[in-house]
């Protein structure tokens, strides 16, 4: 299925919450009145020059924004091609992109009177960033995070508790991300009326997947502005890994109309696009869960099928709902890299910059590499470094032997 | 158009009762329970019988639920298979309304076309279809409307004044009031709230209402009984199943009877209460 190319690729969703036939608001008849009192609210969060004062002081004083871009320049010599910069969104407060989002929800919640924040996670770089945030405002904080996960990325479960947020570990289903998102969308189910649901990602019902964007853009924009200081011109591809696509569309969507930019986006190929792996795109099809429609990873029944990927942040079975619209639009280039190749693409860092990316960036690497030597030396290419690899090294040192 | 639905609450409703609505999950643990349990349900008591499609993330159920649709997918349950269970027990009951209720996602990939007209021919009257809210209303209700088949809605306490008539634009059959904000299965209703509740959905439709979540027990049943046309029952029954179980999650001899004597319990709370609803 191929769509339409629309006139702009930045004008999405529409008043339904729709990319094309992506997104929309596929949830219990007990939310709706909360996310529909969401959107009011965002949408005058939106027009309040208040709220971005607030958000902007918060983004530089607390998160240390503008992230640098930054020459990568042992790894552009290593491969011989492209002219390699990095986002450094591992720079940020809490180790990645995450707290950009998770300030402009908190506000939200603020705004809005709620006291009880409930979140899910992943890798823990979510829930980490929302403790963070409800810490700094004093608000109850609740992360569901899948059995496995907890076990898999202690350091983060920590982190939460230290910053004394409340982690459920959830024993449904595999006991990773998809299932923490179920139970807390349960959770909010049972206590609609105090609690706000700060959504990790760009999916979601609606407005969720727009509102999350909207947080993230501050990537792309920086990175605009920044390449434009460093080079005097705008980059000619940019790349970031995909799991729910946050940080990614957070980086293409200023850049989304620039036709002439290239844009990649990263799945997690885990064991092999024919074995188990969680690239969404690669080998799903579209379907409805989680309140939206999007690329999901299912069987022929429409039953959904658990992701896997070496990153606990890029297993999640679907993809943000703009992501399946850009794919269909041809707008945006979706690969995917191996467990392996994310690995290997890991140590290349670590070893060429001394900056030890999270898995999940290190999946972006891994085409980085393959795809940087075959352009030419002016060509600038920009990589989202989503996260630092604190987080990783125990899962890398068991697949690398200890070290 | 008159469905069995709307035939069975008319009746009821001269018999001065209200209906015992009771859901078991498709396939939970095997097609061949499922089956002897449709057949049963009736002759126990059951007025209309829901027929869960299992699904891998049942987000607005609880844990009781969530465990017999995995019990259901465990040995290997689809739509198709569910659709041929409702043509099954539909051969050798004519009455008994049978509404069919799930997620979208295994409907979505199935088509929606070829399951509305696949669930007609196997004699489902209606479809409750938990993630499809009428902001959603083009992807299943209009079309489930337009082959005859009714979209039973659900409101919840969150459902205000202002937003019921968009809630009951496009419902048939009869409006499902879950009286509690949470999932299936969790905490026993204020009855004094849900007759409030009742009442005040009865202001803007002339639908049935049926009130479900937390039922457990006759006593329970009674209580809504007393305020509204219709008593669900889902997780008691579901969990009575289970716990008839062995320690393979196999069906027992006495698998069918386990959730027989309750709904025959239940049964006998709903017809015990004077029925005098808003």
């Amino acid at each position: 299925m191929k769509l339409e190319n629309p006139n702009s690729f930045r004008t999405g969703p529409d008043e339904r919450g729709h990319f094309g036939i992506f997104g929309g608001r596929f949830v219990a008849e007990t939310l709706m009145p909360l996310i529909l009192d969401l959107e009011r609210h965002y949408e005058a969060a939106k027009k309040d020059p208040a709220f971005h004062a607030e958000l902007n002081n918060l983004l530089t004083h607390y998160v240390g924004r503008p992230s640098p871009l930054y020459f990568a320049e042992r790894l552009t010599e290593y491969l011989g091609g492209a002219k390699i910069y990095f986002k450094r969104e591992e720079l940020n407060h809490t180790g990645a992109h995450k707290i950009n989002n998770v300030l402009g929800q908190i506000l939200l919640a603020r705004r809005m009177g709620k006291t009880r924040i409930i979140a899910e996670t992943g890798a823990g770089q979510h829930g980490v960033a929302t403790a963070t945030a409800c810490a700094r405002f004093g608000l109850e904080c609740i992360v569901y995070m899948g059995a496995v996960d907890v076990e898999r990325q202690k350091p983060n479960v920590f982190r939460m508790n230290m910053l004394g947020a409340k982690v459920v570990p959830v024993q449904s289903g595999a006991r990773t991300l998809k299932d923490a998102m179920n139970e807390a969308l349960r959770d909010w189910v049972t206590n609609v009326e105090d609690t706000f649901y700060c959504i990790g990602t760009a999916a979601g019902p609606h407005p969720y997947p727009a509102m999350v964007r909207d947080f993230q853009c501050i990537i792309g924009e920086e990175t605009r502005k920044q390449m434009l200081a460093a080079e005097g011109r705008l980059p000619d591809s940019l790349f970031a890994c995909i799991g729910g696509g946050s940080n990614a569309i957070g980086l293409f969507h200023p850049f989304l109309d620039d036709r002439q930019i290239e844009i990649y986006g990263v799945e997690a190929a885990g064991y092999g696009l024919d074995k188990a792996h969680a690239a969404s795109l690669a080998g799903g099809r579209p379907g409805v869960l989680h309140g939206n429609r999007t690329y999901l990873l299912m069987d022929a029944d429409g039953q959904i099928e658990e992701g896997h990927s070496i990153s606990a942040g890029l297993d999640y079975p679907g993809i943000g709902p703009e992501h399946s619209w850009l794919k269909e639009t041809g707008r945006v280039t979706y690969l995917s890299a191996t467990d392996d190749e994310a690995l290997a693409a890991f140590q290349l860092c670590a070893r060429q910059e001394g900056i030890i990316p999270a898995l999940e960036p290190a999946h972006a690497l891994a085409r980085v590499i393959e795809i940087a030597p075959t352009k030419p030396r002016e060509h600038l290419l920009v990589v989202n470094i989503s996260g630092r690899g604190d987080k990783d090294i125990f899962t890398v040192a068991e697949h690398l032997g200890g070290m | 158009m008159t469905t069995r639905i709307d035939s069975r609450f008319a009746e009821l409703a001269r018999e001065g009762r209200a209906a015992l609505v009771t859901f078991i999950m498709g396939g939970d643990p095997d097609l061949e329970t499922t089956l002897a349990l449709l057949k049963a349900l009736p002759a126990a008591g059951a007025d209309v019988i829901e027929l869960g499609m299992p699904f891998t993330d049942p987000m607005a159920d609880g844990p009781a639920i969530q465990a017999a649709g995995l019990r259901a997918l465990a040995t290997h349950t689809t739509l198709a298979k569910v659709l041929k269970l409702a043509a099954e027990f539909r051969k050798a009951d004519t009455a008994t309304p049978l509404i069919l209720m799930g997620y979208y996602n295994p409907i979505y990939v199935y088509g929606v076309p070829r399951f509305l007209t696949d669930a007609k021919a196997a004699g489902v009257d209606g479809v409750i279809v938990v993630d499809l809210p009428p902001e959603e209303d083009s992807e299943l209700c209009l079309p489930a409307q337009e082959a005859g088949l009714a979209f039973i809605r659900l409101a919840t306490p969150t459902t205000d004044d202002a937003r019921l008539p968009t809630v009951l634009a496009h419902t048939a059959g009869f409006v499902y009031y879950v009286s509690i904000t949470g999932i299936t299965g969790a905490a026993t209703p204020d009855y004094s709230k849900v007759a409030a509740a009742v009442a005040r959905l009865k202001r803007h439709t002339a639908l049935p209402v049926a009130v479900g979540f937390g039922v457990k027990n006759a006593e329970n049943a009674a209580a809504i009984a007393k305020v509204a046309d219709g008593v669900v029952v889902g997780s008691a029954l579901v969990d009575a199943l289970r716990k008839s179980l062995d320690a393979n999650g196999h069906a027992t001899a006495g698998s069918v009877a386990a959730v027989t004597d309750l709904v025959r319990e239940i049964a006998a709370g709903v017809r015990s209460a004077a029925h005098q609803p808003a």
